[in-house]
């Protein structure tokens, strides 16, 4: 009797779905991306309908969340800031992974003084604070594309890719030694197509894993620019800084502060949670 | 932002880049020089020629005595790259939409043209470099700023300067000690009720932005029990809020990285060696695993010193600290050109002398480090 050998994927599965964490990240990550993508559609809310007479009400059965300082429905206001939030971490992601892999590539696969070249930017970069270039980049676009999502998809995704270009460069310097490799290369493949064929679907696993790591910090720059002012005109960055705004010994409106901040903590909270548990499932390497 | 700009700036690139292959022998005196000359141009901003002259040759002798290669390699990359960095933030400065005169009620261009020439500001990013890089050098002033009437740049960043400073590093001593024992207690006790704890703990520290652990802190101590501040710069209370909220995402990855490093370190023959001669078990840690836990994070404090930076533009304006962040973003929004500039020399400064720090630190920790990066040039 054979048993039927397991890829490499169905393994990863089959340690994801066992690791409870990640599986309650999974989850709740789930469940807060179906609420803020339907929610507002099939509860029929307006996040920007402002009803002067309802300012400043804590939560009731009208509004879940209360309301804000203008009257409008919190309840909307975090559902719909959550899509912004979520496509700005999603979108800059993958704009980094897009530069991260394809600088860790070149240097993993050609070495020698491409290598060094590369990898010595990459550090110069790693060291710097990377806000004073984010601001200074937002900054071009303050006239043309204020408060849109395209300008931090830039501004973020230009300064997120270090950490990606450094952990692909370390594995495509390993896998460059690797028997197929060799072969491929000895059968006489291109350089395009032994990085493609045979290196790349060999990193995925890593890949995916830091891409997953790197959406939580990707919306917590986000937030930091919505604080200074610089970010997308409605995400959960910006709601929590208008609850901070509202923070005073006078009177409390915590429910402003309150709700945005859950949905952003237990959001990066479940998209670590998913990361830690694929690392574990498909770089086990990795752990300790 | 014109053709022969952009190949300025791949022209000073290339240069980074090409600082990698000097032979080892240049080395030691190139950067001995370019520590006398940056040195030289930070010092007399403050005190008179004579004696920044005469401290940064001290401090080149210094460096070309005793630094170890690590170090002087950085200042040989870090050197140039801050002139390649004051050069492009120009660039991006003049790139952004709208400039330092737009919003004045003057009309005519001729007085414009004449607040120009007075302020120092031509219409060519390039132009506008070399004049700030000459001002700095010849004259030792960061310029006078446009935005604010009358006052110079390093007389808005010198109070500002200390602040930002005490700030961050007591964000980052915060960060390290509480980091570490999170971390060592994790990786000592490994699956333990205590690692499970101490790595939840860190996982909402990565997991929330500073400003809302800020507005947490604030909510908790400020409003609710009254024994610390709201907000402000003066004594001590005023301080410890800002840094715990500096400090606790990078806390979070600290203790990340030295479980990691101390579960790896528990491992090793050694340790077991040392377990098997009979030492006690205090001894055991406190000498060699402290070492293997330090050494990750130590590796990790440049990133941690620039992420505090970051860091900070946001939690000064949250807690109204009078710190060189708020300086940076008033400038940037008001297009203030020569307080950007001003800030933006004074961080990479401050970084290229905190990894030298590092370099140092990171060199004495683990001497095989220093040796095996001179044995293989």
């Amino acid at each position: 009797m054979t048993e039927r050998g397991r890829s490499v994927w169905a393994e990863a599965g089959r340690r994801i779905v066992q690791n409870r964490m990640a599986l309650l990240g999974a989850v709740m990550l789930a469940v807060i991306a179906l609420a803020c993508l339907l929610g507002p559609v099939v509860l029929d809310l307006d996040p920007h309908l402002t009803r002067p007479e309802l300012r400043n009400r804590p939560p009731s059965a009208d509004a879940w969340f209360g309301t804000d300082t203008l009257g409008r429905d919190l309840f909307a206001r975090v559902l719909v800031g959550g899509r912004a939030s979520l496509l700005v971490g999603i979108v800059a992601t993958l704009v980094s992974v897009v530069v991260g892999v394809a600088v860790g590539m070149v240097a993993g696969f050609y070495g020698g003084k491409t290598d060094e070249i590369l990898m010595r930017l990459v550090d110069f970069l790693y060291g710097l604070p990377y806000m004073f270039l984010v601001i200074l980049v937002m900054l071009l676009f303050s006239e043309t594309a204020r408060g849109e999502m395209f300008p931090v998809f830039v501004a973020l995704g230009l300064v997120q890719w270090l950490t990606m270009a450094r952990i692909v460069r370390g594995q495509v310097l390993a896998l460059r030694r690797r028997e197929f490799v060799l072969a491929a290369e000895l059968l006489g493949a291109s350089d395009a197509r032994v990085l493609f064929r045979h290196v790349l679907p060999n990193i995925a696993g890593v890949v995916i894993v830091y891409a997953t790591l790197m959406v939580p910090s990707v919306i917590i720059l986000e937030s930091f620019l919505s604080f200074l002012g610089l970010g997308v005109a409605l995400s959960w960055g910006q709601l929590v800084s208008e609850g901070v705004a509202v923070v005073n010994p006078v009177h409390s409106y915590w429910w402003l502060l309150f709700w945005p901040s859950l949905f952003l903590g237990l959001t990066l909270l479940s998209l670590n949670f998913l990361g830690d548990g694929l690392r574990d499932a498909l770089d086990p390497k990795a752990r300790e | 932002m014109g053709l022969s700009e952009i190949l300025g700036v791949l022209l000073g690139l290339g240069v980074l880049a090409g600082t990698t292959f000097l032979p080892k022998r240049a080395i030691r005196p190139l950067a001995a020089v370019l520590v006398a000359g940056l040195a030289f141009v930070a010092l007399r901003i403050t005190a008179s020629v004579l004696v920044a002259a005469v401290v940064a040759l001290a401090l080149a002798a210094l460096a070309f005595r005793f630094l170890p290669i690590v170090a002087l390699r950085r200042v040989v990359f870090l050197a140039p790259a801050l002139v390649v960095l004051v050069y492009a933030t120009a660039l991006l400065m003049y790139a952004a939409p709208g400039n330092p005169f737009a919003n004045e009620r003057v009309a005519a261009p001729e007085v414009e043209a004449a607040l120009r020439a007075q302020y120092g500001v031509p219409e060519s990013a390039t132009e506008f470099f070399f004049i700030y890089v000459r001002r700095l050098v010849a004259e030792g002033t960061l310029g006078p700023s446009i935005k604010v009437q009358g006052r110079m740049v390093e007389d808005l960043l010198g109070p500002a300067f200390p602040v930002s400073l005490s700030l961050g590093l007591f964000a980052l001593i915060l960060a390290v000690c509480f980091g570490l024992v999170l971390g060592v207690v994790a990786g000592l006790k490994k699956n333990s009720v205590a690692d499970h704890a101490s790595m939840a703990l860190a996982l909402v520290g990565i997991s929330l932005p500073n400003f809302v652990i800020g507005a947490g802190l604030i909510i908790l101590f400020a409003l609710w029990l009254g024994v610390l501040p709201v907000a402000g710069w003066g004594g001590y209370a005023h301080l410890v809020m800002p840094a715990v909220a500096l400090a606790l995402p990078n806390a979070a990855v600290i203790a990340r990285l030295a479980r990691s490093g101390t579960v790896e370190v528990m491992q090793q023959d050694y340790i077991r060696a040392a377990r098997a001669k009979g030492l006690p078990e205090s001894w055991v840690v406190g000498k060699h695993a402290l070492r293997g836990a330090v050494i990750p994070v130590v590796s990790f404090l440049g990133p941690a010193a620039a992420a505090t930076m970051t860091g900070s533009f946001v939690v000064e304006v949250l807690f109204g600290v009078p710190g060189m962040g708020q300086w940076f973003v008033k400038g940037a929004v008001n297009r203030d050109y020569s307080v950007v500039l001003g800030t933006a020399i004074v961080y990479f400064a401050l970084i290229i002398a905190f990894n030298l720090l590092v370099d140092l630190a990171y060199a004495w920790l683990d001497p095989r480090i220093a040796d095996e990066r001179e044995a293989s040039e």
